[in-house]
């Protein structure tokens, strides 16, 4: 197989976080076309430069209908949703359009009124799809059991408490750094600090994820503008080079897979190999966490630590700025903000840190010189998606 | 019969034998012909090889459990009356994993590795919905 260098191919070059956390007055398009607008005049370009339109989520806010609300005509238009990691699949497929030299420039987009809308994103049951009826499979040989989003994720965490000794305090260190990063976020939706001990004597969900185990849910949405390594020499911010990117879902495997090891254990080999680096060289990390368990699970799988360690490895600040790796300094899915997909945050806030946008605050990682952002969609109990993608200044 | 309030299944063509076959009380999974391995959930396709040699056998309805949640919190008529239930993967004799509730069982004895075996629980006329219990 012949390959093409895609690294440094594309930029993220504007970035723009709708900071609304509730937004009931607000369309799903609205949100997306006002975030739209703000991120390509952050890149200091003009709707004429924009030639390509990625978003997830449903047909109301597809890329069709969103093309009509902007009056855009787009040369590409991409409307992957695999769940919350769709927008660093976005990243790879934009950066893959720019280098092929069939775009020069894309925004990605999404947005969600999850909290004015009342979804029961985590406990909704079957009903948080609105199936009026199942499908013949897999639904017919899952749903009658009454999955919900949050038992998905427990029962891996169950999993790894059996196999490797993880305790719920081990997952709970997730959610207290979480929770300190969002002290550091105005906008964040919960800033006050907690402990341990608060996680752990919270109500419990579903066994064993406490309430602060599963992230919150709230309204928002955002954009991200990709371009050409030569538009984004002439953008008004310093690139933040698209490194390296990778792919991956995983499923049952016809009943034989063991889900143990999710999607993210196939989406940074090549991501990393792209990009010329190893976990060594990662100055942060946004990993998606809709769950501490994902936190976990997932930092194991990207090679971090050693499959099982993780509840060592997320404990004793090492997750906190100033740590050996500090991930999500947004406050994350678990306390800042999710609107049900939360992929194109971990966008925003590592361009944020590789900009250097929180110097002379503590929100600031020190010389950040390359991030990773690893979006997870789906369930780790069921099926998921895994989308690695690697950044880097100069 | 009461009326069952949580989801039904739909059937179609390619997995009308598993419904069929759990009135009768018997939990069917899928061979392939060719290259030999079990599948499920049941499709019209071998997963493996991509033959369509695909063939129904009866499971031994013995497994154990591969994990399990004890579920507080779910929306869902005919599931948010019957919270805490316990939501499980079991993993069949044959190797295949399998979506289920864990019945007859107080929630707190669930175990990963737990023997367990089938059960059916009709629904209506049509439906009968394999459970797990502990093994006798």
């Amino acid at each position: 197989m012949s390959t093409v260098d895609l690294t440094k191919a594309a930029a993220i070059v504007g970035i723009h976080e709708h900071v609304t956390r509730y937004a009931p007055d607000k369309s799903e398009l609205q949100i997306q076309g006002e975030s739209v607008i703000k991120a390509v005049e952050d890149a200091g370009l003009t709707k004429d430069d924009v030639d390509g339109l990625l978003t997830a989520g449903n047909i109301r806010n597809s890329g069709l209908n969103l093309a009509d609300y902007l009056n855009m005509y787009p040369k590409m238009v991409d409307n992957t949703t695999v769940g919350g990691g769709s927008f660093e699949f976005h990243l790879s497929h934009a950066l893959n359009a720019i280098a092929a030299g069939r775009i020069n420039c894309a925004v990605i987009t999404y947005s969600s009124l999850a909290r004015s809308g009342g979804i029961s994103v985590g406990t909704g049951g079957v009903a948080r799809f609105g199936h009026p009826r199942l499908d013949p499979s897999p639904d017919s040989f899952e749903e009658l059991y009454g999955l919900t989003t949050v038992g998905l994720y427990a029962m891996i965490a169950q999993r790894h408490m059996h196999l490797y000794g993880t305790t719920s305090e081990q997952l709970a260190e997730v959610a207290v750094a979480m929770r300190k990063h969002a002290s550091m976020n105005p906008e964040a939706l919960f800033r006050d600090p907690i402990t341990v001990q608060d996680v752990v004597n919270s109500r419990i969900i579903s066994t064993p994820l406490h309430l602060p185990d599963c992230c919150v849910i709230t309204d928002g949405g955002g954009a991200v503008v990709v371009a050409s390594a030569e538009m984004a020499r002439n953008c008004r911010h310093d690139p933040v080079w698209v490194l390296g990117a990778g792919e991956a879902v995983a499923h049952q495997g016809a009943g034989k897979r063991d889900l143990q090891f999710i999607a993210a254990k196939q989406s940074h080999e090549p991501a990393f190999a792209m990009a010329g680096v190893t976990q060594d060289d990662i100055d942060m990390a946004m990993i998606y966490d809709s769950f501490t368990i994902t936190v976990l699970e997932t930092l194991e799988d990207l090679g971090f630590c050693k499959k099982g360690e993780g509840g060592d490895f997320v404990s004793g600040g090492r997750l906190q700025v100033g740590g050996e790796l500090p991930i999500n300094t947004d406050g994350g899915g678990l306390s800042s903000n999710h609107p049900g997909m939360r992929g194109i945050f971990l966008l925003l806030e590592a361009t944020r840190q590789l900009r250097g946008q929180f110097e002379g605050t503590p929100r600031q990682v020190p010389d950040c010189q390359v991030a990773l952002c690893h979006g997870t969609g789906g369930a780790l109990g069921s099926r998921h998606s895994g989308g690695t993608v690697i950044l880097g200044k100069d | 019969m009461p009326e069952w309030k949580k989801p039904l299944p739909t059937i179609s063509g390619e997995t009308k034998p598993f419904w069929d076959a759990c009135r009768q009380g018997n939990l069917l999974i899928q061979r392939c012909g060719s290259c030999q391995e079990y599948q499920f959930y049941p499709r019209g396709i071998c997963a493996n090889c991509w033959c369509e040699d695909i063939q129904w056998v009866t499971a031994s309805g013995r497994g154990t459990v591969w994990t399990f949640t004890e579920t507080r919190q779910n929306r869902t008529p005919g599931f948010e009356e019957e919270i805490p239930y316990v939501l499980a993967l079991v993993e069949l004799e044959e190797g295949v994993k399998m979506f289920t509730n864990i019945i007859e069982c107080d929630p707190k004895e669930v175990k990963i590795g737990m023997a367990v075996e089938v059960t059916f629980v009709q629904a209506n006329q049509q439906v009968s919905i394999p459970y797990f219990k502990p093994a006798a």
